[in-house]
């Protein structure tokens, strides 16, 4: 009961927030907290680290740019193209990754993404270091103009919404289930009879396929795909936007990806904007040495302690 | 120009000769990641940040306190493996029990700030440093033209991957070591100061990277994101050859640097991304590794 409180009170905010806050500005939240959300299903709950996931991101954004500049789709089609993509590549590079295991994982994955990122450089459609840029937003279902930020921004909190939905539901299932075994103790799952890698593989591909949802969002957002998108520094981001907000828990990557994705903002103006990739740097070993929980995590075990 | 069936001697010596020294390069990268991967058990995502330290720190010590590249051969992996005794004591060490992907990303973050601070303060588009005398000049040979100063790199940094081979496989000290990768807890059982040797190694492994930085000065840019790069490569590199052997991690490391001068020769597309093509089919084959024991 408390809960749905809480969630119609956070969709009520979501809903006035735009017209208090930079519409833009929200978008580039909702579609960072989407992409963490998707890393954390992988990191958090079935406690794998990728160290590229930016490459589900970016391929996200260059297809789905791609097909809107070059056959004028609409935005739906141009995000399902994207989406697609970002899944394929999401069942190859996880077939390949789920053979090794630890951080043998986060560096396959690294390498991998890197395989990504040159094929992006070096190949025509993608622009090379310019980019795709004047993507076009199109109509939604040939329909409603995606033009004015306004619009767009419920249009990105839908997905969003459904994304994290899929989420909500893929934790809460059977599969999620087997899902947190593999985590903590992966023997064990085996020996219960678990096809382990398939599981592995399936919670990959769903993550892949999820931040290729927020990356063909993005690219809709911005109007352009760039290799910023499909850098290793995207995938380091990632990673410390679910480990400030709370590896495993369901809202820590929203939290933490609205935090850095404000600290950017907030510094990019500023006099300390040389340093963002310094802070950044200092943020992570602040995570790591003093509050490994994370944001939610610590105020979930404040909560914990006060009610018992 | 000799030919010989079709194929120009002259260039193919030339790029077989720049993959022998990038794969100098790996070697000593991939040889510190392994030996601190041994015994601390975590990935050093800082490496590459050290080299690219290693690099700036003999361009400091020769444009502003006049130290000559033959002391910066000694002095800066010193320095480089003092600061990594410095962070392993501070930062490491209070998690070592914690899950290893924690160090992983401790060091990730280390790495950002040094790159980020050096980009702050060199900007990124990088500085030379001057070739030292010496080592200036080349030999024709019959096939190619040798300059001094690469041939210098590979013969320097095979012995000092020989040395190392030859510290941890044969002698007394290498002995704790291997010993120390296989059960640490006996081996402190026995009366060995662990910690200390944890903390030895992990300023040994980070300085080989200094020294690869100190290296490389003459020949690269010296840059923020040179690290960076290169870390990436050797991260592949250490897939390809499993972990398991310190011989293994040097043989791998010059065998990619050879087959990506190769790749420049016969199909120049590829060769930025050959090595990690190459890892995908060990990893279908033989995913452990070359060398890897564990599954």
């Amino acid at each position: 009961m408390y809960n749905k409180k809480l969630n119609l009170v956070l969709l009520g905010l979501a809903l006035i927030a735009p017209f208090i806050l930079y519409p833009v500005f929200l978008m580039k939240v909702l579609c960072f907290a989407l992409f963490a959300c998707a890393f954390n299903l992988l990191l958090g709950f079935a406690g794998l680290l990728s160290f590229g996931h930016a490459v589900f991101l970016g391929s996200g954004a260059y297809v789905t740019g791609y097909v809107m500049v070059t056959y004028g789709l609409t935005p739906e089609l141009g995000i399902l193209a994207g989406v697609v993509m970002s899944a394929l590549i999401g069942l190859i590079y996880g077939k390949l990754a789920v053979r090794r295991e630890g951080i043998y994982f986060a560096m396959v994955t690294l390498a991998l993404a890197q395989l990504a990122f040159f094929f992006f450089l070096q190949s025509p459609f993608t622009g090379g270091e310019d980019g795709l840029q004047g993507i076009p937003r199109g109509n939604l279902f040939g329909l409603i103009d995606l033009t004015d930020n306004l619009t767009m921004y419920y249009f990105v909190l839908a997905v969003f919404i459904i994304g994290f939905l899929t989420i909500y539901r893929t934790v809460h299932s059977p599969f999620g289930q087997v899902m947190k075994a593999i985590r903590e103790n992966e023997p064990r799952a085996i020996s219960l009879g678990y096809k382990v890698n398939q599981y592995k593989l399936m919670a990959f591909v769903l993550s892949a396929t999820l931040a290729g949802l927020a990356g063909s969002t993005k690219a809709l957002v911005f109007q352009l795909a760039s290799l910023t998108d499909v850098h290793w520094f995207m995938s380091g981001e990632v990673v410390l936007m679910t480990l400030l907000g709370g590896m495993g828990t369901i809202w820590g990557p929203v939290i933490g990806a609205a935090t850095i994705v404000s600290m950017q903002n907030f510094l990019a103006s500023g006099p300390l904007a040389n340093y963002i990739h310094v802070l950044m740097g200092v943020v992570f070993v602040i995570c790591v040495l003093a509050f490994r929980n994370g944001l939610v995590g610590e105020l979930q075990k404040v909560i914990r302690k006060n009610s018992s | 120009m000799a030919t010989f069936f079709d194929i120009n001697l002259f260039a193919l010596f030339g790029q077989l000769l720049i993959g022998l020294i990038n794969g100098s390069f790996y070697a000593l990268l991939a040889l510190g990641l392994a030996i601190i991967f041994g015994l601390l058990k975590i990935i050093n995502f800082s490496q590459g940040a050290l080299y690219m330290l290693g690099a700036f720190a003999a361009w400091i010590a020769l444009n502003y306190l006049g130290i000559s590249y033959w002391w910066a051969l000694i002095l800066v992996p010193l320095a480089v493996g003092a600061f990594g005794i410095v962070i392993e004591r501070t930062l490491i060490r209070p998690i070592a029990n914690e899950d290893h992907l924690y160090s992983l990303l401790l060091t990730f973050g280390i790495a950002l700030i040094l790159q980020g601070l050096f980009t702050h303060w060199y900007g990124s588009s990088g500085l030379s440093y001057a070739m030292p005398e010496a080592l200036k000049g080349g030999t024709r040979l019959p096939f190619m033209y040798l300059p001094n100063y690469r041939a210098w790199i590979i013969v320097f940094s095979l012995l000092v991957c020989a040395c190392t081979w030859f510290m941890i496989e044969k002698t007394r000290l290498g002995a704790y070591l291997r010993a120390g990768t296989e059960n640490a807890q006996l081996m402190q059982a026995f009366g060995i100061n662990v910690p200390l040797l944890v903390t030895l190694t992990y300023g040994f492994g980070v300085g080989l990277a200094g020294l690869a930085g100190v290296l490389a000065a003459p020949i690269y840019t010296v840059s923020p994101d040179m690290g960076s790069n290169i870390l990436i490569v050797v991260f592949a590199i250490v897939v390809i050859g499993g972990m398991g052997s310190i011989g293994g991690a040097i043989i791998t490391g010059l065998a990619m640097g050879i087959v990506e001068g190769l790749t420049k020769y016969f199909y120049p597309e590829a060769s930025n991304t050959v090595i990690f093509l190459v890892m995908v089919l060990v990893l279908l084959i033989k995913p452990a590794g070359l060398f890897g024991k564990e599954a």
